[in-house]
């Protein structure tokens, strides 16, 4: 991924960092036609009966709709013109309707979409608190016993199945001790706030529902917590080999040796150096999170894709299940060209690659 | 015996590797006699349903009238086995693809790196949801399923090894020794590269045990009435107050991932000995 393409060659560009994003950007378009390949392939190419699929067994024994349905996708057309036509509908923001909600599948998603991302940086925040924490401490005390905790906490995250993690708590904590609130982002006592942001934290804020504000903080937490675990587990072990590999650095001896020590030499020195490796790991971190929704939101019925995904899976909706595999993928692809270019911007050494 | 004389590598005696050795060892025995000794038929409908355990059945009964603790054991020889050999295959299929790719580079590597970015551009339990749902829900699809999503990591560390590899002086001996391609990444290559991809396998069978009961959990695995460990515990969300039926098969999954990922974790030190815990201090 690293060597120069031949696109940048032809356009020599003004700065190596301008020249650098333009590459990663040229990347990220090809992976985002290979995504819609993926889902073009898959919903058209499966074994059997690809309009059944789509329009559902009842509608699929009527002919005129399947008529209306091979005429609207060019169905009889060769399979290139399959696929600029399906491309032609995404742009325009059609992709097909829901088996299980009736709804274009488009509108479903964009409501979905704000709930999940606010219970994935809600992730993200605690994950890179906790598991900086902890890599960090590993690191410093290698070899002795905290270090050994700290290994088995991030190894039994890392292995905690998320959907049964999420069940548990929410029998534990809501339903036997009642100490969590129960499921949704807010209790029915309080109207959503005014739409700006979607994400209801900061929504209630915005509007000075501080009332509401503390329930949709309180909402969040198991979600959070139960999201959470698994990237603790990722981050941690990442954080403690970057910190380790910084430990033995000229910079950080020289750092010692002027007498510096404590939140300073961590933070200024340390951390700073290990931040490049880190940012690596957290977009990695987000696609686990992303997966780990999946599994997690339907139990809390959190209504954020996960949900959504789970009510198409559980009822074949296939046109729900490809809205969402596309949307998720292009997520990912965003947050994966965020990281390189937050990359570049912070590396001078790429630049110059 | 010969057996007993075995020279085990240090580094492997820890207490993590032997714990998770221990518990692996446990629950692959259970996979594969399970059937031999179970107290009940874990399909059969006709004990009392929802029942607390106790004496009789020892983890208690679903809604159904089904014993748990059957079902539980039962659910290892459907779950275990199967993450084995999508590991074996994903394994194979990407280290052969990884290798090509490193080792005859030009066309070869471009064409086969760029399809597995493109597998690697999902998150995977979104990519293996996807392709399960198209395939249909069953549990050979789930595997299918978790096949394409796992074999480019083999191929990603295949081809970098075999990248680095491939100019070292020995190999470039060999080549001029007459070797064909194919002999010199068996006899050159291959030994210096099974350690690594080993090391990564192991980590994975905890990976894809958590994947395929992910998808059962969707509904797009294990399909009723198979005891599998992901629709146990999606059977669980029904039935919130007997919290046996959700419990138990989650400390299952939870301690077999676990036992693979401290075999795996231990077995990377030995590997990669600037992650050890007891690396040795260059500085000190």
């Amino acid at each position: 991924m690293g060597e120069t393409t031949p696109v940048a060659r032809r356009y020599p560009a003004r700065s190596p960092l301008a020249g650098y994003l333009l590459r990663r950007l040229g990347t990220s378009i090809l992976l985002l036609f290979g995504v819609t390949i993926v889902t073009f392939a898959l919903t058209n190419l499966v074994p059997g009966n690809p309009i059944a699929a789509a329009l559902g067994e009842g509608a699929a024994s009527n002919p005129a709709t399947v008529a209306a349905y091979v005429e609207k996708y060019g169905l009889d057309q060769p399979l290139p013109v399959q696929y600029a036509t399906y491309v032609g509908n995404l742009f325009q923001g059609d992709m097909g309707t829901s088996l299980h909600t009736r709804q274009p599948v488009t509108e479903d998603l964009l409501k979905a979409v704000p709930a999940t991302v606010e219970v994935a940086l809600g992730s993200i925040v605690v994950s890179l608190a906790v598991g900086v924490a902890l890599g960090s401490i590993a690191a410093y005390r290698r070899g002795r016993i905290s270090d050994q905790v700290v290994r088995v906490i991030s190894l039994v995250g890392l292995s905690v199945p998320t959907f049964w993690m999420a069940l548990t708590s929410f029998n534990l904590f809501f339903l036997q001790l009642g100490i969590a609130p129960g499921s949704g982002r807010l209790s029915p006592i309080y109207a959503p706030p005014p739409h700006v942001t979607g994400l209801y934290t900061v929504d209630t804020l915005l509007a000075g529902q501080w009332e509401s504000f503390v329930d949709a903080m309180a909402h969040l937490m198991l979600p959070v917590f139960v999201l959470s675990l698994f990237t603790i587990g990722l981050l941690t072990r990442f954080v403690r080999t970057s910190v380790l590999e910084v430990l033995d650095a000229d910079y950080v001896r020289a750092g010692r040796a002027k007498g510096l020590s404590g939140p300073r030499m961590l933070f200024g020195y340390v951390l700073r150096g290990a931040s490049l490796p880190i940012l690596t790991i957290v977009g990695l971190a987000f696609g686990a999170l992303l997966s780990g929704t999946v599994l997690v939101e339907a139990v809390f019925a959190w209504p954020g894709l996960g949900t959504y995904a789970y009510e198409s899976s559980t009822s074949l909706d296939l046109p729900g299940i490809m809205g969402v595999g596309l949307v998720v993928g292009v997520i990912y692809l965003v947050i994966n060209f965020i990281v390189d270019m937050l990359y570049g911007v912070l590396d001078p050494r790429v630049r110059l690659g | 015996m010969r057996f007993l004389t075995l020279r085990v590598p240090k580094a492997w005696v820890t207490p993590l590797g032997v714990t998770g050795t221990v518990i692996a060892a446990i629950w692959i025995f259970v996979a594969f006699t399970a059937p031999l000794y179970l107290p009940y038929d874990p399909l059969a409908q006709d004990l009392p349903r929802l029942q607390e355990p106790g004496i009789d059945t020892l983890m208690g009964t679903d809604a159904l009238g089904r014993d748990m603790f059957s079902r539980l054991l039962s659910g290892a020889s459907v779950t275990i086995p199967l993450a084995m050999l999508l590991v074996a295959v994903s394994m194979l299929f990407g280290t052969v693809v990884g290798a090509i790719a490193g080792f005859f580079g030009k066309w070869f590597d471009e064409v086969l790196m760029r399809f597995t970015d493109l597998v690697m551009a999902f998150p995977t339990v979104i990519l293996a949801m996807v392709i399960a749902a198209s395939l249909g829900p069953s549990l050979w699809n789930a595997v299918i399923a978790a096949v394409v999503v796992s074999w480019p990591q083999y191929a990603r560390m295949t081809r970098s090894l075999v990248l680095s590899l491939r100019t070292q002086n020995y190999v470039t001996a060999g080549r001029l020794l007459g070797f064909s391609p194919a002999k010199s990444l068996r006899v050159d290559i291959a030994p210096n590269i099974v350690g690594p991809i080993l090391v990564l396998a192991t980590l994975d069978i905890g990976t894809a045990i958590l994947l395929l009961s992910g998808l059962s959990f969707l509904g797009l695995g294990a399909q009723p009435p198979t005891a599998e460990w992901g629709s146990m515990i999606s059977a669980a969300m029904q039935n919130f107050d007997s919290w046996w039926i959700g419990v138990f098969p989650g400390l299952a999954i939870l301690t077999v991932v676990m036992a693979f990922n401290f075999i795996g974790d231990s077995l990377r030190d030995i590997f990669d000995p600037t992650s050890a815990l007891s690396r040795t201090e260059v500085n000190a």
